[in-house]
């Protein structure tokens, strides 16, 4: 059962093949013979049990939907009302959220069943789940190895068929780099596509959150129920959701595929590249035309990132003082002590890192140096995007310059870390829709094709997407031991 | 050595909306604390702001007010610093582009005019309150009030007395509660002060060193911290010392200022765009819409009220001092159809002064226009003199009677009858030959005893005018 896609759990069920307590009992099973993996922090198994019986009775009833009785998990970066929200940090280890994100809501109300909540970099800020309170996660593909972050528990689940769908989010790459590590499908839509209301804030402009699969057919059915516009996001968009499923076969008939230069030349490894362009020339015997492009300001997306998202994160971290909830220090002498060692106690270094560069960055005489300048090249970035994706359908290349690497191994080093996220930040920045698919194996694990496309274009995606999974079967590659 | 004084004020106003500026939650005072805090306004994590388009409404209706630039493109910025009653660590205000632009205000101060230029006003939300009594040593945070609309009016530095800086914060305190987007209710924090004072040498084009006065919630309070605080500047000064720039609070027990925090301790407040909401757009049609709901504003209404009722200068002050008493008057003038000037001076006499007994705004007034009216054309049709209607008005203020059933019950129907008044005059010259004699010796004083002596007779009710036309005819020899 938790080997097929969520699309055929979804027929399973419909078919009366298996129940959903059946399905939700069998992963829940699952996830407590792999806590090695350490991809949940929480597991709802009561809950889940209660939605389960709750959504077979409407199955028999006749009156469900396609996710009507799907277990799927959400990052724990979303507030899930009377659970535990601990957005990977000690701050809120003790947090239970009074309300539902409207993602949550939304898939809630769709029908699905909640196994638990995902491991994640500490407040989503890293790129490799090692900065989470709970621990790091490990990548199914190769224990010694990290499985990108932030999502990193939300991939390493999908990969190890702990669940079959799950949330996640994407501020630099969140989706999409961990997705390439772990060798299944995310999606990244576009910027105000996905409510951001209740999904805890790192980087109020960047953050979107996504469905996380190991189909792009999964993608699609997950995402039509996290979409929509929500009166209570001032930056969601007021636009009608798409039919993503029905819009995967779309026709692609002269599909014309730009290839940023910038993403091919130094940094990328070899053995990465060579998966990309194999997985190119499939498309191009698919009948795609294939053409360079290029976008010179690109090479001033991780400075920008590193200057706007951090400012961003300075702000939304302050709520976190010890006053109202979370982690408060014992027996302050005052107030000054109360925030200092509240703060200095449940935040971990990388957030600490964060807050202090963001805090910098937006101080007097600094201001218009470093934050107005990171405001301009977003534009130049988000306009080289515009001008390329006026000539082309799509945007392909790696998603990360490598794959997954070793635990602790970069820990050390925040810019090589921060590196990793070379080829998916631009698009946060410009606030584009990405996926990443699996491509091939370079040394035994997983290497993602990233896919860019236009605003709100994400049935264009997930067409294209769904075309190489037709035609290919990387997508279906288990990790060993985990068949 | 003379000294000029130099005066800025920023003046927040709550602004009267339903909700508040980002949350859906109440904003009505004085509820149990923390029972009007929503998880928007708790700052949650996760949760976002959504921007309460009636505040914008009134901002740009504040700023059509005082002829400023409404500005086509506002942002809002986070204002970053910790404290327990800011429950986001930032507060959501404007900074580089605020919603009201240059504009101005008319003050009148012993008879002169001056305008007085407005640098700005900007949206923003107010923070909770912390309470340090009754919590044994720890401090109680109570969020009713975190979220709540507030507009920031910003003044150049215009004034030049603390006559001048009062007179500038009633004319606003007037305008914001004519434009109904602010109660003014100043006990309850709806309308605060903070005033930048600074002292120079006469003649000399440089400003001084300016002290920031915060939270002087009342008029009176506004001239005296002023006051102290020029008196302070100039006497520091000419023993040698120099003004720092500061943040100084304002004692109303002692009547002194104490300084708070210095410009070095002062926060850096780390303003940017606020991602979580977009910039403010206000179109041409939305300005119109706003315009169509203009009231009109206080000096238009005293200039009419002058022009078409020919009222004087004192009863058009009182009549125009809030929209609701303006109102009242002219409600009461087309409902009894009276002369102006009856309808004035009962409003701003005999209405005003029972008002005031009682602690009462107009709009709480126990007699209504309607009743009044009713009063008032007993009045003009000679049913009764002034004197016995103020008895009935007295007996109108005490229950909802109408005027024509007091005057009925009670029997105080004026007597025009000039056979009954004659009689009465003829008794009364026969019984009081003595004054009779000295009035016709030429004691013309003696003629208010007759007018006494007759009215008296008939319980107040005679026709006075009737009265004293037959007492002289009598009377003469």
């Amino acid at each position: 059962m938790y080997n097929k896609t969520l699309a055929e759990q979804a027929e399973g069920l419909r078919n009366r093949q298996f129940s959903s307590r059946e399905l939700t009992e069998a992963y829940l099973t699952r996830i407590k013979q792999h806590p090695e993996l350490n991809a949940f922090i929480t597991v709802t198994e009561d809950l889940a049990l209660r939605q389960a019986d709750a959504a077979d009775a409407r199955l028999a009833q006749g009156d469900a939907g396609v996710l009507t009785g799907i277990p799927i998990a959400h990052k724990d970066i979303f507030c899930t009302d009377g659970v535990k929200t601990s957005c990977g940090s000690k701050m809120l280890d003790n947090f239970i959220a009074p309300y539902n994100a409207t993602v949550v809501a939304n898939l809630q109300q769709a029908g699905s069943v909640m196994l638990g909540k995902l491991n994640m970099d500490e407040f989503a800020m890293g790129s490799s789940n090692e900065t989470s309170y709970y621990g790091p996660v490990k990548n199914p593909w190769d224990l010694n190895a990290v499985p990108g972050g932030s999502s990193g528990g939300s991939a390493a689940a999908v990969a190890a068929r702990l669940a079959a769908g799950v949330t996640g989010t994407d501020t630099g790459g969140s989706i999409r780099q961990p997705a390439s590590f772990c060798g299944i499908t995310g999606l990244k839509p576009t910027y105000g596509r996905v409510s951001r209301y209740g999904m805890i804030a790192y980087a109020s402009s960047l953050d979107q959150g996504g469905p996380m699969t190991r189909t792009a057919e999964d993608a699609a059915i997950l995402l039509q129920a996290m979409a929509g516009f929500d009166g209570r996001d001032s930056t969601s968009a007021e636009r009608p959701v798409l039919d993503y499923r029905a819009a995967l076969n779309q026709p692609l008939d002269g599909l014309k595929i730009g290839l940023p230069k910038e993403f091919f030349g130094e940094g990328l490894s070899s053995d990465v590249a060579s998966v990309i362009e194999a997985a190119i020339d499939e498309y191009r015997k698919l009948g795609a035309e294939i053409v360079e492009v290029s976008m010179p300001n690109l090479k001033l997306a991780i400075p920008a990132y590193y200057v706007i998202a951090p400012a961003e994160c300075s702000a939304n971290l302050s709520r976190f003082d010890g006053v109202r909830f979370g982690y408060r220090c014992a027996s302050p002498a005052d107030l000054t002590d109360l925030y200092t060692r509240s703060r200095g106690e449940a935040f971990g270094r990388e957030v600490k890192r964060r807050i202090l560069m963001g805090t910098y960055a937006l101080s007097a005489g600094y201001y218009d140096a470093y934050y107005i300048k990171a405001q301009k090249i977003r534009r130049l970035i988000s306009e080289d995007f515009k001008k390329t994706l006026a000539g082309v359908d799509v945007l392909m290349g790696p998603v990360a310059p490598s794959v997954a690497f070793g635990i602790g191994e970069k820990l050390g080093n925040p810019i090589e870390m921060y590196l990793s996220d070379i080829y998916t930040i631009a698009v946060n920045l410009a606030g584009l829709p990405a996926m990443s698919i699996p491509a091939g194996l370079a040394s035994g694990k997983p290497v993602g094709l990233q896919i860019i496309g236009d605003y709100f274009a994400e049935d264009r995606l997930l067409a294209v997407a769904h075309r190489y999974q037709q035609a290919t079967n990387w997508h279906q590659l288990t990790p060993p031991g985990f068949q | 050595m003379e000294w000029e004084t130099v005066i800025g004020l920023e003046i927040h106003t709550q602004l009267a909306t339903k909700s508040k500026i980002f949350s859906g939650a109440a904003t009505a005072y004085g509820a149990e604390p923390n029972t009007q805090a929503c998880a928007v306004d708790l700052g949650l994590p996760g949760v976002l702001p959504v921007l309460n388009q009636d505040a914008v409404r009134m901002a740009v209706k504040f700023g059509l007010a005082i002829e400023a630039e409404i500005a086509p493109y506002s942002v809002f910025a986070r204002k970053n610093y910790f404290y327990p009653d800011l429950p986001k660590g930032y507060q959501i205000s404007q900074f580089e582009l605020p919603i009201v632009g240059n504009g101005h205000l008319d003050i009148e101060v012993d008879g002169e005019t001056k305008r007085i230029g407005i640098t700005r006003a900007h949206l923003e939300e107010d923070a909770g309150k912390s309470l340090h009594e009754d919590f044994h040593g720890l401090t109680g945070i109570d969020l009713n009030r975190a979220g709540t609309p507030l507009l920031e009016i910003v003044s150049e530095p215009d004034m030049r007395s603390a006559k001048e800086a009062v007179a500038y914060m009633r004319k606003l305190h007037e305008l914001v509660r004519y434009l109904g987007i602010c109660d003014g209710n100043m006990q309850e924090g709806s309308f605060r002060c903070d005033a930048n004072v600074s002292v120079r040498p006469k003649g000399q084009k440089e400003f001084g060193t300016r002290a920031e006065l915060k939270n002087i919630n009342s008029f009176k309070f506004v001239e005296k911290a002023i006051n102290y605080e020029v008196e302070r500047q100039i006497d520091l000064i000419e023993a040698g010392g120099k003004v720092v720039q500061e943040t100084r609070l304002y004692d109303a027990v002692k009547d002194v200022t104490r300084s708070m925090r210095s410009k070095e301790e002062a926060n850096d407040y780390r303003y940017f765009p606020d991602p979580d909401l977009l910039p403010v757009s206000i179109s041409e049609e939305f300005k119109a819409e706003v315009q169509a709901t203009m009231p009109e504003l206080p000096e238009a209404k005293k200039q009419r009220f002058k022009d078409q009722f020919g009222l004087d200068d004192e009863s058009t002050a009182i009549l125009t001092s809030s929209r609701e008493m303006a109102d009242y008057f002219e409600a009461l003038l087309q409902a009894s159809g009276c002369e102006a000037r009856l309808c004035a001076n009962w409003v701003t006499g005999e209405l005003a002064a029972a008002l005031n007994k009682s602690s009462l705004e107009i709009s709480d007034s126990p007699v209504g226009y309607q009743r009044l009216a009713g009063l008032l054309q007993r009045i003009a049709d000679n049913t009764i003199s002034g004197k016995i209607a103020k008895q009935v008005f007295e007996e109108m203020w005490q229950n909802e009677a109408g005027a024509d059933e007091i005057i009925d019950t009670q029997g105080l129907k004026q007597i025009t009858d000039t056979g009954a008044i004659e009689a009465i005059i003829d008794k009364i010259i026969a019984d009081n030959q003595g004054q009779v004699e000295q009035y016709r010796s030429g004691k013309d004083k003696v003629f208010g005893f007759f007018v006494g002596q007759v009215m008296k007779a008939m319980q107040g009710k005679a026709n006075p005018e009737e009265v004293n036309r037959m007492l002289k005819e009598k009377l003469q020899p």
